[in-house]
């Protein structure tokens, strides 16, 4: 490579440091906002900086108590956990055999790319029709029911990210226990999931992060503690007549935490799984 | 290894997944497409077969063109900002420099922000009262009162793209990174030992690299732009004066707030078609694209 000049370098250097400033300064200010005593918020102009800490609002959130935010709180995150861990499951569970399914058989590759197009249809297409469907099943305000949903937004996906990781696996393996004698079930159960088990677990990470982040359905099928999930939840306490911003904001922060550390874990997973899809296309 | 009957076996595999998008995706879009040639309500009447009156007076309501517009509009400008933020971050982040790893990792932070933080941790940052953005612009004298930037038709708008901005051009940066680390290093040394400047060798020699994941990322946002709810819904609902309502707000209006299932049906479809329209548009220029490279 070229040297780089004195100026170059100051330029890239100046550069870096307005991209981590725009990047970290709103998080860091809803976590700021959280800590903050509710009049350093009300001041004008603002205290950036508070001089004393307060976690009373989070204390408040994760407090069980009945009819309590914490206890909506709670319930909303318990909600979130259940219905994104029965939609990752069933996706993963539905996504293997048909990846795997793909990745032996190229002609089929069609198949999976019809499925990805479902990602053009916006929500509102479905929604009347799916409401419909989960009352006359009973399945309005039921983590399951919003679970078979996301199952489906989840699963083309997954599976499309399982496929490339199947085919890595080279096929000689397959065959010679194929001779071996053993079974379809055993070979993807023994020898296939364990060897793909880096790509499943990066699916699953994915397809976590999607249904934690989903809104529209959840708004419009779930209506109380039941069912209702972390981000309507929140949509809620914001649009609520919360005098305290402090606390909108450590709900904020609370629903957050587990997205961003999964995110980081992940980067590069996250890059190479969103291009995936069109660079062999 | 071929399966001993290749199709059958692996139609087979594929079924649960089939039986999945058919019954939550294909039967609920049969569905909408009867129900948009009818005058149904949401709950109870099924309604009577109207043709194609619902598109037909959507092409000529007023609100209906508004909202199609500001759907157009965020679309077109947060995509095209986040794209050229985009290709300048990866182009940044490219370069060596100390604390590029910890910056790259900073990048997936955004991304990873759940849409409805994002939305209300701006809509706290726009806060007409008591904003950090106001407080911000006073103390700085760039304002001499606070502003209600969210209040106001002439700037809500504005402020939805700032904050969607914020939260999309990192991934789209961290694509054009991926697609700039795939640049072989002496094809960049021989440009640059045959006198080619900076943009010669962006242009002949990192743009044939950077072109298909671009484009990748071009059809990703523009998609998720054109069906944008979320952030809006919680920033804003619509308002002020219809100023932020976009199509899939308008939908979500006309389908559940009316409760005109049949219209907002109507609506969703031609949301749909534009969407189908715009995403094969994108494919076939990436295509002819490709064939005279």
């Amino acid at each position: 490579m070229e040297r780089r000049s004195l100026l170059a370098s100051v330029l890239i250097y100046a550069a870096a440091l307005a991209l981590a400033v725009l990047l970290l300064l709103p998080i860091l200010w809803l976590f700021v906002m959280s800590i903050s005593p509710a009049a350093d918020l009300t001041a004008k102009p603002l205290r950036w900086w508070p001089e004393t800490v307060d976690l009373s609002r989070y204390r408040m959130l994760l407090t069980w108590e009945p009819n309590s935010m914490g206890q909506a709180f709670l319930a909303a995150l318990r909600n979130s956990l259940t219905v994104a861990g029965l939609a990752v499951g069933a996706a993963l569970v539905v996504a293997v055999p048909a990846a795997w399914a793909v990745s032996r058989n190229p002609r089929l590759e069609w198949s999976l790319y019809a499925l990805i197009l479902t990602y053009m249809l916006p929500p509102v297409a479905l929604a009347v029709p799916l409401y419909l469907g989960l009352a006359r099943f009973g399945l309005l305000n039921s983590t399951v029911g919003l679970g078979i949903i996301y199952l489906s937004m989840l699963a083309p996906f997954t599976a499309w990210l399982l496929k490339s990781g199947f085919d890595a696996i080279p096929r000689d393996i397959e065959a010679s226990a194929k001779l071996d004698g053993a079974r379809l079930d055993q070979i993807l159960r023994i020898l296939i999931l364990p060897l793909a088990a880096p790509t499943l677990a990066t699916a699953a990470l994915f397809a976590l992060l999607l249904a934690w982040d989903e809104f529209f359905y959840a708004l419009l099928f779930t209506s109380d503690q039941r069912a209702k999930t972390i981000t309507v939840a929140i949509a809620d306490v914001a649009g609520g007549r919360v005098a305290d911003y402090g606390q909108i904001a450590a709900a904020g922060v609370l629903a957050a935490l587990p997205p961003l550390l999964i995110g980081l874990v992940m980067q590069r997973a996250i890059v190479a799984g969103l291009t995936s899809g069109g660079v062999k296309g | 290894m071929t399966f001993p009957r290749a199709s059958l076996g692996s139609w087979a595999l594929m079924l649960p997944l089939l039986v999945v998008i058919l019954a939550v995706v294909s039967w609920p879009l049969a569905y909408t497409v009867g129900l948009s040639f009818t005058d149904a309500g949401l709950v109870a009447s099924s309604g009577n077969f109207v043709g194609a009156q619902n598109y037909l007076s959507a092409m000529s309501d007023r609100g209906v063109r508004a909202a199609f517009y500001n759907t157009a509009w965020f679309t077109l400008v947060s995509v095209s900002l986040e794209l050229v933020l985009g290709v300048l971050v990866g182009l940044l982040l490219n370069q060596e420099f100390r604390g590029r790893t910890l910056l790259r990792a900073m990048m997936i932070l955004p991304w990873a922000l759940p849409t409805v933080v994002n939305a209300i941790l701006w809509r706290l940052i726009y806060n007409p009262e008591y904003g950090a953005l106001n407080s911000a612009l006073l103390q700085l004298g760039i304002i001499d009162s606070y502003q209600s930037w969210l209040g106001r038709p002439d700037s809500a708008m504005m402020a939805m793209v700032v904050a969607d901005v914020w939260k999309n051009f990192p991934i789209v940066g961290l694509i054009c990174l991926a697609a700039l680390q795939s640049v072989p290093r002496d094809t960049q040394a021989a440009a640059i030992v045959d006198g080619a400047g900076p943009l010669a060798r962006f242009r002949f020699v990192i743009w044939p690299y950077l072109a298909g994941p671009l484009m990748i990322a071009l059809v990703l946002r523009t998609i998720e732009a054109f069906k944008v709810f979320d952030i809006i819904w919680v920033m804003t609902r619509g308002g002020p004066a219809n100023s932020t309502r976009t199509m899939s707000i308008l939908v979500y209006q006309e389908a559940f707030s009316f409760q005109r299932a049949g219209s907002g049906a109507s609506l969703a479809l031609t949301v749909t078609l534009v969407i189908m329209v715009l995403a094969g548009a994108y494919v076939s220029i990436m295509r002819r694209s490709a064939l005279r490279a």
